[in-house]
């Protein structure tokens, strides 16, 4: 080493390259991490920008809150393209409804009405359609929102996987409710409301035709009603985020960086079950970056902590809330991980989905 | 849980690392040669937690990294042909090529599929009648049994639209090649648990005694990496070079019998080129004779495919333990996961990848 050393320059690090590399759209844009990130950055954006609600799409949150002069209206939407469209524990139809609910129940939201857009491929068997159609309504009914407008098209065989559904969602935010980013502060709590990585799982094992010796579901579930118990609670809630592509390490990374703090987690107390800890370590993947569909991750102001956990443990979908580390104001914009047997490490920003590894 | 739980025991872990600091009364330079070691070394904070006097030096047992240059462009000309199903494990997908990578193939129509197991790759063929079905074989003794199997199945089959890419390279060799180095630091070696599951250990006898050095074979969870760092370290203080065993819940010393006799059925030694590090004599393996039907690179005629490394990257030198990742210029600049140049920054068991997703902060770098 020379004696001109210089610090590693984080600043560079987190700076998306322009989108000079792919010049088609490769898988890894869907991936929720860092290619995701450069395409809404670099293409959308510019593209959709000089709007008189501009600031609102700036934030790029899961879902908007618009303000209409008295009641603020959260609003959201997101396509489900999910292969294979039937997995453990629940299909790309009760997937499509509790991601938006959730999407806007983070905002502190309660969802009210949803559209769905469907658009289908030719050939696509009836029974099949009707399946999904069946547990998008109770989903819907289950969260206590109403489907409320729709559309269906139809593309030709072979331009299509059977059925690409998008959802969008709106809801009320109560009164005196600001959830974001910008209320994240150093010292702040954070709670995953239960045990991750479940669904990215459920859906790897019958994607890949691997079993793990017991069945691993799907996590999918509503939150509204988890988001509403917390908020009543009265504690001291910062911000909510569904740890959803990229899993809980994505999301961490997200927020760390739009509130310029740092996140502090102990790598052993994040709850993963055994099997799907295991089923992880047989595919080389890590369960901090695999999806979730049921689960929160709160920040809350740590006098609130013990509240805040007890009411989320009351409720169905928290039962297992676990506090897995605090806001620092230490290295911002980074997640740094103690590890099990005490070491440390940075948790990245995925790039796009994990990879197997190969051995 | 069962063989995970147990062994990445924070209170065990601490005992381990308490012997250590006991044993240790001078540096010692160790090196642990396969990448899944290093990916558990530096994801669990191994090395930050050792002793200062012990270093850890990273060898090229990752076996994406260490795929030359020249075999990766091969595999793309391979992949970018319409008439073939390209199968490959994840994490060789984003591996760059001298122009462009599989990923890149795929989204302009390349037909690409990761697998889990090759004999994935042979079902694809059965059910594929009309297209050629390519599986690239790479890898260490540890993938090479079930690589070699899908050449016997395509062959008991009656499979002709099947062929095997082969890179495969081989670990004593390796460490050979490092000992002879007049660079190397190198006082002991982790050898990998998985190789020697298949290949047993006879085949590091001989270099225990020619060279002097402690081997110590060793697993990939994070006691089974402090174990065998304690092992190496213990003999290396008293002043021994013995081949131990530190993984004998999946290591015996004769390994596995029907894994190498296939082995030994489909492939034969070659000389082979490392990616960063040149050509290692007798350290790989290639489709024997009697299979050539097989080879990809015959078939798909793209043995006259040549290319050259990167200048910036340093990726030889970090494959050999010369340098830690954070000492490359290019790290973290012209190079990252995002943009790498080499393939020590694209898969999780390469060094650089390792040191960049996990070691972000501790990284004073050289200018």
């Amino acid at each position: 080493m020379s004696d001109n050393t210089t610090q590693v320059d984080l600043e560079n690090w987190s700076c998306p390259l322009p989108l000079r590399d792919y010049p088609q759209i490769v898988m890894g844009h869907g991936g929720g991490g860092r290619l995701s990130a450069e395409l809404i950055e670099h293409l959308f954006l510019p593209a959709f920008s000089g709007g008189a609600l501009s600031d609102t799409l700036m934030q790029l949150g899961d879902a908007a809150v618009i303000d209409l002069g008295g009641p603020r209206l959260a609003f959201s939407t997101d396509s489900y393209v999910v292969r294979p469209r039937f997995f453990p524990g629940g299909n790309v139809g009760d997937l499509a409804v509790n991601g938006t609910v959730n999407d806007v129940s983070m905002t502190g939201a309660r969802p009210i009405a949803l559209s769905v857009g469907v658009v289908l491929e030719e050939g696509m068997r009836l029974d099949e359609l009707g399946r999904i159609a069946d547990a998008m309504g109770a989903a819907a009914r289950k969260a206590g929102v109403t489907i409320v407008t729709g559309d269906t098209k139809v593309v030709d065989a072979g331009h299509g996987d059977g059925v690409y559904i998008n959802t969008a969602g709106i809801g009320l935010v109560p009164e005196g409710v600001d959830l974001g980013p910008h209320r994240v502060r150093p010292g702040d709590v954070i709670i995953v409301s239960g045990a991750i990585a479940m669904h990215g799982i459920a859906v790897m094992s019958v994607r890949e035709g691997i079993g793990f010796g017991s069945e691993i579901v799907t996590d999918s579930a509503p939150l509204n009603g988890l988001v509403a118990a917390l908020l009543e609670s009265g504690a001291d809630v910062h911000m909510m985020r569904d740890p959803t592509r990229g899993g809980v390490a994505a999301t961490l990374n997200e927020i760390a960086s739009s509130s310029h703090t740092g996140m502090s987690i102990v790598e052993r107390s994040v709850p993963v079950p055994d099997d799907v800890r295991a089923a992880c370590g047989f595919l080389g993947l890590d369960p901090l970056y695999v999806a979730n569909e049921g689960k929160l991750v709160a920040f809350v102001a740590a006098e609130d902590a013990d509240l805040a956990l007890q009411t989320m443990q009351a409720h169905e979908y928290g039962t297992q809330a676990t506090i897995i580390g605090t806001v620092v104001e230490e290295h911002p914009g980074v997640v740094v991980a103690k590890t099990g047997i005490g070491g440390t490490r940075v948790v990245d920003l995925p790039l796009a989905e994990q990879l197997p590894r190969i051995c | 849980m069962k063989y995970l739980d147990e062994f990445s025991d924070p209170e065990l872990a601490g005992r381990l690392l308490d012997e250590i600091r006991q044993t240790v009364t001078q540096p010692w330079a160790i090196m642990e040669v396969c990448g899944g070691q290093t990916h558990t070394i530096i994801r669990n904070g191994i090395d930050q937690l050792l002793p200062d006097t012990v270093t850890l030096i990273h060898g090229p047992g990752c076996p994406v990294c260490v795929t030359p240059l020249e075999t990766i462009d091969r595999a793309l000309a391979i992949a970018a042909d319409p008439d073939v199903i390209f199968c490959s494990f994840g994490d060789m997908i984003r591996v760059p090529g001298s122009t462009t990578d599989l990923f890149r193939i795929k989204s302009e129509g390349g037909d690409i599929r990761i697998v889990y197991s090759p004999l994935d790759a042979v079902r694809l063929a059965q059910a594929h009648p009309e297209k050629q079905v390519v599986f690239f074989g790479i890898g260490f003794e540890t993938t090479a049994p079930a690589n070699a199997m899908t050449v016997t199945m395509a062959k008991n089959l009656g499979l002709t639209n099947f062929s095997l890419l082969v890179s495969h390279v081989l670990v004593p060799p390796a460490i050979r090649a490092i000992m002879d180095s007049p660079t190397r630091r190198v006082q002991g070696f982790l050898a990998a648990g998985h190789v020697c599951t298949v290949m047993g250990m006879s085949e590091y006898v001989p270099l225990v005694e020619e060279y002097h050095v402690p081997i110590v074979v060793t697993g990939f969870e994070p006691l089974d990496v402090l174990e065998g760092i304690r092992r190496v370290l213990v003999q290396l203080e008293e002043g021994r070079a013995d081949l131990e065993n530190a993984y004998p819940r999946a290591v015996n010393f004769e390994g596995n019998a029907a894994a190498q006799a296939v082995v030994h059925d489909v492939f034969t030694t070659c000389d082979r080129a490392w990616r960063g590090i040149g050509t290692i004599p007798q350290s790989g393996w290639r489709l024997s004779d009697e299979y050539a039907d097989f080879d990809a690179e015959l078939r798909f005629d793209v043995t006259g495919i040549t290319a050259e490394e990167s200048k910036l990257c340093r990726s030889g030198e970090v494959l050999q333990g010369l340098i830690k990742p954070i000492e490359c210029g290019a790290f973290g600049k012209e190079c990252s996961p995002r943009t790498p140049l080499g393939a020590p920054m694209v898969s999780s068991e390469g060094a650089c990848a390792a040191y960049y997703q996990f070691r972000r902060l501790a990284a004073p770098v050289s200018a």
